[in-house]
């Protein structure tokens, strides 16, 4: 039986994820009126690589014919199926060191604007990359790694009535003797777990869980980030609500070593994203501008070494909170993608130290960049 | 617990700071004139012996509908003591009174007065953030009345917004009050919990809001219906 989830309407056509509960997979099918999930492929060329855990690889984002013209093939997949990374098509000629970005969406399960962001990033890097020089040469040094869903159980429930809209954890079965469901993903992670900002009663919204990485969605985060550590210049974390952008550590105590580079950078894109619609984004640790919290995504990422991260808190202020009205959407996003941009062009020019413009050829630039762009839907069996 | 200057920016004052902000709804509230946190400015932090905390600032207040911003200067008294007490405030928006919302609220009160069939709507806003234009100034009324509750609820260790009205019925008009059931949603930053209220008030445009009840429901983890759906 297929569970068919709701589709946002971010975009006109819109990609449906379906759940096979039988099989316990994920399935990305054509719905209605909706073409069905297109993954832009290049060549045949392979790379050897494999993953020991599950992933599947989606375009969330709907790629309409008239972008996909000048692209040389699009694969639709069946996803009751594994695929291993390398049928991807990860292209990397020159054997060039390509670093990582990170990011993710939705740990916690109320906050709609953050997939729908996820959603809007991939589809804005895709299509203003032909226009956009500096983006162009960007993605010939970076893999983007975008997972729009996280806490996929917790976001497939708040959609399922008006009550279940407010849910923030995941919906995992509680240890024995704990009689409520769901895990804090973002008190989960491997750091400082479980020492502040957390309630360690399984009916708290901030439940930490029974021990840091008990919970698949926190472990497939660490686990997959974790083998490309030396390589990620930066993890970031979208979350609602607050307009925020929040710099390690959660621990009122614990200081970061870049602090004062993390702190002008996350300026820099506050005022970026003020340039657009006039918001305020607030920058500053959890602890100074929030509350304190352990065993955030943020926190882990930073701890095991990757130099900037951040968690976005995006619209609103309190008005209406997560239930953010469907016309703030667009500009939400706008503001949130000059946020993102400004902090991964820094982190791209400092690694790369460049600022010259390559002047390969335009299709064989296209060829590396859009094999190079990634969205990955991590999950695991258990999940699903 | 900082004390002294505070940077405005900081949830110290930021939390001290949305306190004014219930405070100032209770006040001024009203279908028209819905007030929110724009800015904190400046902030300043001292304990008064035997009394609890007290906090000085300097803040900016938006008027939602209007979109027009007024400075004020507020003073927030965090009771100590063995009894748990709301928090005092003190503050004067002179400005923000003066936006003219007499016309709305006579026809709105006029409308709801007369009608023969009682008002009853739910879910303000609904899953995608929407509320129907007509619905509004009853969203507006239920954040009134609401900020008594948060007004009283808060402490420094917590920040308060309604999320959703999941209910609200009118009831028959008595003294000449509009007369509401409201049952909503408060989401509570710190903890991230969302405590639900059910609360009865009272609203004419010369009375303001008045609260004649309220009560806080018990929290219900995993439910499917609100507790104590009709």
């Amino acid at each position: 039986m297929l569970n068919r989830l709701r589709c946002t309407g971010l975009l006109s056509k819109v990609i449906c994820l379906e759940r096979n509960s039988a099989t316990g997979t994920a399935a990305l099918v054509s719905a209605a009126g909706a073409d069905s999930i297109v993954r832009v492929r290049k060549n045949k060329k392979m790379e050897k690589s494999t993953i020991g855990f599950f992933v599947l690889v989606l375009t969330i984002v709907q790629i309409s014919n008239s972008l996909v013209e000048g692209l040389e093939s699009t694969q639709i997949y069946d996803y009751t199926k594994y695929h291993p990374m390398d049928e991807f098509g990860l292209q990397n000629p020159e054997g060039k060191e390509k670093k990582v970005i990170w990011m993710d969406c939705g740990i916690h399960a109320r906050e709609w604007i953050a997939p729908a962001f996820c959603q809007w990033f991939v589809k804005e890097i895709v299509t203003s990359y032909k226009t956009n020089k500096k983006l162009e040469q960007m993605l010939q040094n970076l893999d983007v790694y975008v997972t729009p869903v996280i806490n996929v159980d917790g976001y497939m429930y708040t959609w399922v009535n008006t009550n279940t809209r407010i849910w923030r954890k995941s919906r995992s079965t509680p240890p024995s003797g704990n009689s409520c469901l769901g895990v804090d993903l973002n008190r989960n992670f491997n750091a400082n777990w479980g020492t502040v900002g957390v309630s360690f009663d399984s009916c708290a919204n901030t439940y930490c869980g029974k021990e840091a990485g008990s919970e698949p969605e926190a472990t497939a985060v660490m686990d997959f980030v974790g083998k490309m550590v030396k390589k990620t210049l930066c993890f970031l974390t979208i979350h609602s609500a607050g307009q925020l952008i929040l710099l390690p550590y959660g621990h009122p105590q614990i200081s970061a070593p870049n602090y004062d580079e993390l702190v002008s950078v996350g300026k820099a894109a506050a005022a970026e994203m003020k340039k657009l619609h006039g918001m305020g984004y607030t920058v500053g640790t959890s602890p100074q501008i929030l509350y304190p919290n352990s065993g955030s995504s943020r926190d882990w990422a930073r701890l095991v070494g990757i130099p900037f991260s951040y968690t976005f808190e995006l619209r609103d202020k309190g008005e209406f909170s997560f239930l953010l009205p469907e016309d703030q959407i667009k500009p939400a996003c706008e503001e949130a993608y000059a946020g993102a941009l400004s902090i991964i062009t820094y982190v791209h020019d400092k690694a790369f130290n460049s600022g010259a413009i390559p002047s390969a050829a335009v299709s064989g630039v296209a060829m590396v960049m859009l094999s190079s762009f990634m969205v990955v839907f991590l999950t695991t069996g258990v999940l699903l | 617990m900082a004390t002294g200057e505070l940077n405005p920016n900081h949830y110290q004052a930021q939390r001290a700071a949305k306190v004014v902000e219930h405070y100032l709804n209770t006040r001024y509230g009203s279908p028209y004139r819905l007030l929110g946190l724009h800015r904190v400015h400046s902030g300043n932090a001292e304990d008064v012996e035997d009394s609890g905390r007290k906090y000085q600032l300097e803040i900016s207040v938006q008027e939602i509908i209007s979109n027009t911003t007024e400075k004020c200067s507020a003073e927030v008294l965090f009771p100590r003591g063995g009894q748990q007490r709301s928090p005092q405030v003190q503050a004067s928006c002179e400005e923000l009174l003066k936006i003219n919302t007499t016309a709305q609220e006579e026809a709105l009160y006029q409308q709801y007065k007369m009608t023969q069939s009682l008002l009853s709507a739910h879910n303000l806003p609904d899953s995608y953030g929407h509320i129907d234009p007509d619905m509004k100034p009853f969203w507006h009324l239920c954040i009134v009345a609401s900020s008594f509750i948060m007004l009283n609820e808060s402490s420094e260790n917590t920040l308060y917004n309604m999320a959703q009205v999941a209910n609200i019925t009118q009831l028959a008009t008595e003294n000449h009050q509009l007369t509401f059931d409201c049952h909503v949603l408060l989401h509570e930053m710190v903890s991230q919990e969302i405590i639900h209220w059910k609360l009865l008030f009272t609203w004419s445009p010369p009375e303001g809001v008045k609260v004649q009840q309220m009560e806080q429901l018990p929290h219900c983890h995993d439910c499917e219906k609100p507790p104590n759906t009709n």
